[in-house]
Formats: structure tokens, sequence, C-alpha cells
């Protein structure tokens, strides 16, 4: 299981609201930390792993909980 | 980021505007932004009222010859008066019911996160716009301008 070091709960908003707000957080977090992010977005789906490969940052987890998505994403060293 | 990756470059030449063509151009460019991509757009003819200060808050959806709206409104109907500022009303509450920003903050966000912007000249000139009228702009440019920013860009939008 990864551990998150921070969480966004991006639940209820639409496009393109969860990689505008994921990119805030992501730039708040330290090199090398997790961001956790869950959305209900069916776009995120595609959205976030483009989002976070066109960043350079890692996606090294995803998933869905009680019906939403989640997704791990490690900012680089 | 230190690596000397060139960065991904997104333009966009938005010529409309009505409130629901003021849209994606600002969706894509926000969200461009939060790619780590360069962004620029070119506000040219009709799009510029989505940066005029004096517009921008107004912008409309007009029902007549729009068979595409959630509720399709015959001609006839939506030549009436009002019908115009109803039809804005339902998208302006469909978009805040599904969590989707307004105009305004759409262009905070891309502000926030560099997107450059750039009024048409020529437009400004003919319609009597001047720089103090639109929210602040990187530039005012011709036709010449833009095409120089745009030559080396990976995606070309005209919307």
């Amino acid at each position: 299981m990864v551990e998150a070091d921070e969480v966004l709960d991006t639940s209820g908003l639409s496009c393109p609201m969860p990689v505008l707000k994921a990119k805030k957080a992501m730039e708040k977090l330290s090199p090398g930390k997790v961001l956790k992010i869950i959305a209900t977005d069916r776009g995120s789906v595609g959205d976030i792993p483009a989002w976070a490969k066109n960043n350079g940052y890692e996606l090294i987890d995803r998933g869905e909980e009680n019906g939403k998505f989640i997704f791990y994403v490690k900012k680089p060293e | 980021m230190a690596e000397e990756k060139k960065k991904k470059k997104l333009c966009i030449i938005v010529s409309k505007g009505t409130l629901d063509a003021a849209y994606p151009p600002l969706i894509l460019a926000s969200t461009a932004a939060s790619m780590d991509w360069e962004v620029h757009l070119f506000f040219t003819f009709y799009g510029l009222d989505i940066i005029n200060k004096k517009k921008n808050k107004s912008l409309k959806v007009a029902p007549i010859a729009n068979p595409a709206m959630p509720m399709p409104v015959p001609n006839i109907i939506g030549m009436l008066p009002g019908m115009t500022a109803m039809a804005t009303m339902m998208m302006k509450r469909m978009m805040k019911k599904g969590n989707v920003p307004s105009i305004e903050e759409l262009i905070n966000m891309c502000r926030e996160m560099g997107v450059r912007f750039y009024g048409c000249q020529m437009t400004m000139d003919v319609m009597g716009i001047s720089e103090e009228d639109l929210i602040p702009v990187d530039a005012c440019l011709g036709a010449a301008g833009y095409l120089d920013i745009a030559s080396d860009a990976d995606v070309n939008l005209f919307i």
C-alpha cells in the first residue's frame, strides 16, 4: 500500500478543476513526497495520468475506493 | 524543473464571444498550464469580449439558430425578448450545478498559472476598443506577431 504525504479531495468537481487543484497541491509538495488525489470526475481517469506525465510526476499507483477514483502521484526528487 | 526539456506549447486563436464558446479555450488553456505547458491565447474579433472588462461578466448564449440547446427552442420563440437572457441563465445554472468554474474564475486561474493573453490590435482599432478596456494583457498584436509566437507550437487551435 502506498503512503501519501498529502491528500487532495476533488470529489464533485468537474474538468478542468481536478488537474488545476492537483497542480497547486503538487507545487506546495516537497520533492520526493506523494500526493493522493481523490476524484469523482470520470474524465480524471485519463486526465490525471496525462497531467502527471506531462509534468514529469510519477503516477505510482491508482485505483478505486467507494466508487471514487484514487491516484498516487510522486513529485520527483 | 531544472531539466532542459523544452516545454510543450499551446496557442489558441479565440474568435468567439458567446458564453458557450468562451469555455473551451479557457478550459484547454488552464489545463495545459497545469500540465507545465507554455500557453498563448490570442483574442480576436468577438473573442475580445472575453477579456473586455465591460463585457466579460455578461457573456451570453443565444437560443436562436442554436438547435443544440439542452431544451430546444424554436427560432420563432428564440426571437422573443428575454429568451437570450433566459438561455444564458439556464446555461450558467447548469455549469454551476456541474461544479464547472465561471468564465471569470477560469480567466483568473489562467493568469495565475502564467497563460499569456494577447489582444488583436486590428480588431481593437476597428471596434474602438482600447487596451484599458481589457483585463491586463501581455501585448496587443497583429497577425504577424501572433504567427511568430505560434510558429513553433505543439498544438495550434482556432476556436
